[in-house]
């Protein structure tokens, strides 16, 4: 028998990315830490990334870690629908 | 067209600066001091006879063919060995000279076959030549004697125990004694120019041979099958079997290899529009004339029984495909695109450029997504690899490329190979490398495993750093500590270049106490002493270069670490010069060109970020579009969307997303889940089994286009025979874009070169023209450097200043444990390349058949596994089985796979998790068992059939009458 598949996806792994990031910014003074993690993600982050990301911060943003939910003021949030 | 020689100067060239000036045969000569006699003829014009000599090698002075007389100076000296002086007076034919050199020809066809009509070097031998030019007439010895040429003697028939039959066991060459002149040229090259030192001469005087390994068959023996000593052999001893069976080429093309990073320059040498050879361009100036296996030899993929010539469809993956017209494909393709967007929205489409196709053909790819599609959801297999490079070089120096060229590491004092193993991954580079430590510069190993680089003849690294996958933060944080608490850094440097209060606070980070070699240690599995002594080599022993692979990138740390190589090299001031600088090894031929290309979703050519406003204004009025600010998805990401439902439809140009990115089961739901999957590829490829649309590919010997190697590099690919499948790759992605109502109208990839140089500053000053002239050139290339940029960062980085950042060490969340107590690691071999596409279509098979596990005797003795058991391998994503390879090159605990074959599924097991930055996924470490196993597993089994049914084509039935 094969094991359960037992990998993240879906807005768990969006949470996981985005603590990633933040953990890489952790370590940088605290002016540049948030703004490090915003600019990070709205830079790389598709507009429907961004879209769930504010789906799991609009709701009450759990799981993600205090520095990344710091930083969500700063990402930019998408417009409703790219088409 | 003709077939293209160059000169063989008889010994290589100096590098002195000082001008010698002699006289040869009365006219005055000036070369530089430390040249040959030889040579300094050569270069007037004036062939001095030869056998030993080529200019790939030292001069040996064996053959004594070359001899000259000096003024003034006793005998008659070989002129290979002999060094020019100033004022001397050679003379290069006498009577005397002529005489010794007849008697020398006479000797050496005593024992020499007289079979020329029907010898495959006929037209191509040296020693044929040299008769001539010494005008040999008469052998008065006879060829009755004793001899190496005749399996019986002439007289009683009885054996003859000098004569050895012929070694047919390489797949790609022969080696038959019986026509060796035992000139040492072969040696000579294995260990001068390749390094290996399989070859050596057996024997003395009349007994000496050429000995492959113990006297072995080439193939049993120690011999990597570059192919020097076939491109040395002066005779028919060592011959291509592809020219034993066709004959001698007649014209030659110079173009480039479609292997790995390094970017090798060949003649592809044809008769017709058949392949004949490839060999090595001396004038290549990332290769000097050497190469390996896979370039070499390596070409029969490209005429390949399994090569798809026609375009198929079909409407649901469980269909057999069905050929159709181009016509039918492109309109197909385009309805179905135009339809997803329709009812899905306008980011429901996507596209992956190829790292193997040309700039040109990945420039027009990327177009037609941004102006196309209209949008950027354009992503490229450096996602999955070189990505972290990327991100990590552009935010510390500026720019997202190595800093040097090949020539450079002849400069180097000290290397660091970080996660890299370039005698299998980029041999050539490896040889070049191998060159330098033999002359004395030294080495530095940090990699789990005991690559080969570590101990081999007449090269031992200084100091092996067999850290625990995962850890490559840790470690070279370490060495920053030691450096920055010991004060071994370039303060100057650092004054000059860099933004000191970023030194000072990085400087003050590193020298925390939970960064230094102790503490490091307990995490990394490196002795203390062992980072201590690494780091003050690497910051005092002179000239330091790091060359790192995907050891360093494919981890969730990737970009960190790429970002604590680039803290290294500033620390000591080893940027900006020869011989010093960061150098990513690059996977794929055009990996280097798929990025400059703009092939990542947030950016334009040129690494320019789309949310630039002066840079979309460049492209918008040159394309006549408006482009979407917003980055677009990245691979995984589109695979995401795509189980999730808004993505829908994909264009891959030359990739196999299915083997090659991680965690397959979550690859093939994505693609399962679109609607729309076109491949575009030479094979059937293992993504293709998700396909609705195949478009067949050329080969790089069927277009024209140009591959940017690991230097930056852009080197010219030449059209030697007409693509078989009809169309070149950048004509199919045109024909596709003018059927989604593009009015694109190019009829020469020189044309896109003209659109990449008028968009993108970096490459204003690259056209074809140019790259006819040069040969090839550096990027940037520009009004500011003309002819391009062998050493970057010289006067200053890039970005202004260099930037120090902090590399916190961040465990990764894939950890050992009770379930999945090893950690597994993935590599490449030698004869293999990337998922094997195109070597497993070569003979190269006959090195590796199969992926092995490599597993530690104590681990394997633990888990009861003999070497060649079949093993089951299992992580939390999934499981697969191979065979296990028991050995102590990978540390307990830790086990090792090549992934270049499909059955083998090595990504079944790898895992979701990526990079912090750029989500380049975490290959290089998976928590897995491995236990014994009876064969394949569930997955292997369905997989196989699942792609034994994708692949069936419906042949149309003829209609009965």
């Amino acid at each position: 028998m094969s094991p359960e598949h037992e990998t993240r996806t879906g807005k768990d792994k969006l949470v996981y990315m985005a603590n990633q990031i933040g953990r890489f910014f952790e370590t940088m003074p605290p002016a540049e830490a948030a703004e490090g993690v915003a600019k990070h993600i709205n830079d790389f982050w598709e507009p429907r990334m961004r879209r769930q990301f504010f789906e799991i911060v609009d709701a009450g943003g759990a799981g993600l870690s205090p520095l990344v939910a710091e930083a969500a003021d700063k990402v930019r949030r998408p417009a409703q629908q790219t088409a | 067209m003709g077939l293209i020689t160059e000169i063989d100067y008889g010994t290589p060239h100096s590098t002195a600066e000082n001008d010698v000036t002699l006289t040869i045969d009365g006219f005055s000569v000036t070369v530089p001091e430390g040249t040959s006699i030889m040579r300094a003829a050569m270069e007037t014009g004036i062939k001095i006879p030869k056998l030993c000599a080529t200019d790939m090698v030292d001069a040996f002075g064996s053959c004594r063919l070359c001899l000259v007389e000096i003024e003034g100076r006793n005998g008659t000296p070989s002129s290979c060995t002999t060094p020019v002086a100033p004022g001397i007076v050679v003379k290069t034919q006498t009577g005397r000279l002529k005489d010794i050199r007849r008697g020398v020809m006479e000797l050496y066809i005593s024992d020499h076959p007289l079979d020329c009509l029907t010898c495959a070097a006929n037209g191509d031998c040296e020693l044929q030549d040299m008769a001539g030019v010494v005008g040999l007439r008469d052998v008065r010895y006879g060829y009755d004697g004793d001899n190496h040429v005749h399996a019986r003697h002439a007289g009683d028939g009885a054996e003859n125990f000098r004569w050895m039959k012929k070694d047919e066991s390489n797949p790609y060459f022969t080696y038959d004694p019986s026509k060796c002149i035992v000139c040492s040229r072969c040696v000579r090259a294995c260990e001068e120019v390749q390094g290996t030192f399989a070859l050596t001469i057996e024997g003395r005087g009349f007994e000496s041979r050429v000995s492959a390994g113990m006297h072995q068959p080439f193939i049993e023996s120690e011999c990597v099958s570059c192919g020097a000593c076939v491109q040395a052999c002066p005779t028919a001893t060592l011959r291509e079997k592809s020219v034993i069976e066709i004959g001698q080429p007649e014209h030659s093309v110079v173009t480039t290899c479609a292997y790995c990073g390094v970017g090798c320059s060949f003649k592809a040498e044809m008769r017709g529009d058949e392949l004949v050879r490839m060999m090595p361009y001396k004038d290549g100036k990332a290769n000097r004339g050497h190469s390996c296996v896979k370039g070499r030899f390596a070409w029969g993929y490209a005429t390949h029984k399994d090569r798809i010539l026609n375009p198929m469809v079909r409407d649901k993956i469980t269909d057999p495909w069905r050929e159709v017209s181009w016509e039918e494909a492109f309109a197909h393709v385009a309805g179905e695109f135009r339809r997803i967007q329709y009812q899905y929205g306008k980011g429901a489409i996507g596209g992956i450029t190829s790292s193997r196709c040309t700039n040109e053909e990945t420039f027009l790819v990327q177009k037609l997504i941004r102006q196309g599609f209209g949008n950027n959801n354009v992503d490229t297999c450096a996602r999955v690899c070189h990505s972290p490079t990327g991100y990590g070089l552009k935010t510390t120096f500026g720019t997202s490329a190595g800093t040097q060229d090949f020539d450079s590491v002849e400069h180097t004092d000290v290397a660091l190979i970080i996660g890299a193993n370039p005698t299998d991954g980029h041999p050539v580079f490896a040889s070049r490398l191998k060159k330098r430590l033999r002359e004395g510069a030294r080495l530095i190993v940090i990699d789990p495993r005991r690559i080969d680089l570590v101990r081999q003849p007449h090269v031992e690294a200084a100091h092996h750093l067999p850290l625990r996958p995962g850890t490559n933060v840790a470690v070279l944080t370490a060495l920053s500590h030691v450096i920055v608490t010991e004060g071994l850094f370039d303060e100057a440097f650092i004054r000059e270049r860099c933004d000191w209060s970023e030194f000072e606070d990085y400087a003050a980070f590193a020298a925390e106490p939970q960064h230094s070699p102790e503490e490091v240690e307990k995490v990394s599995g490196v002795a203390a002493d062992t980072i201590r002594a690494a780091a003050r080599l690497y910051a005092t022993g002179g000239n330091a270069a790091i060359y790192y692979g995907l050891g360093v990138t494919e981890h969730s740390q990737g970009s960190t670490t790429v970002m604590a190589i680039a803290n290294l090299a500033m620390l000591t001031g080893n940027i900006g010069r020869p011989g010093v600088g960061v150098n990513p090894l690059r996977g794929q031929n055009n990996v280097q060109g798929a990025c400059d290309m703009g092939s990542f979703p947030h950016e334009l050519p040129g690494y320019r970020h789309m949310s630039d406003d002066a840079t979309r204004d460049v492209f918008e009025a040159v394309w006549n579009v408006t482009l979407d600010p917003e980055p677009g998805l990245r691979i995984p990401n589109m695979l995401d969307a795509a189980v999730e439902g808004s993505f829908r439809g994909l264009y891959i140009q030359g990739e196999d997303i299915l083997q090659s990115d991680p965690d397959t089961k979550h690859v093939a739901a994505g693609l399962a889940a679109m609607e729309c999957v076109v491949v575009h590829d030479l094979f059937l490829n293992e993504t293709a089994n998700y396909a609705h649309v195949f478009l067949p590919g050329s080969t790089f010997l069927e277009k024209d286009g140009t591959f940017t190697n690991a230097e930056r590099r852009i080197n010219r690919v030449r059209k030697v025979m007409a693509p078989k499948n009809g169309l070149a790759d950048w004509e199919v992605t045109q024909r596709l874009a003018q059927a989604m109502g593009l009015d694109w109208a190019y009829t020469h990839p020189a044309q896109v070169m003209d659109e990449i140089a008028l968009t993108t500053p970096s490459f204003a000053g690259v056209n074809y023209d140019l790259l006819d002239r040069e040969g090839s050139v550096q990027w940037p290339c520009n009004d500011k450097a003309p002819t391009g940029t062998p050493v970057m960062h010289i006067d200053g980085f890039v970005r202004g200043k260099g930037k120090f950042i902090r590399t916190e060490y961040v465990a990764t969340d894939e950890k050992s444990g009770p379930r999945f107590p090893l950690l597994l690691t993935t590599g490449r071999i030698l004869s293999q390349y990337n998922v094997g596409a195109q070597t497993r279509r070569t003979e190269n098979v006959v090195w590796h058949s199969e992926d092995r596990l490599e597993i530690h005797p104590h681990d394997a003795e633990q888990r009861g596994l003999c070497d060649g058991d079949w093993v089951r391998i299992r992580s939390r994503a999934g499981e697969t089985t191979l065979r296990a390879q028991i050995t102590d090159r990978v540390a307990p605990g830790v086990v090792y796979t090549t992934f270049h074959h499909p059955d083998t599924q090595a990504n079944v097991v790898t895992t979701e998790f990526s990079d912090w930055a750029t989500n380049c996924p975490e290959y290089k470490v998976t928590a897995v068992q491995v236990s014994p196993s009876n064969g394949p597993s569930d997955w292997q089994v369905e997989y196989e059939e699942q792609a034994r049914l994708a692949r069936r084509i419906a042949r149309p039935l003829e209609a009965a009458e």
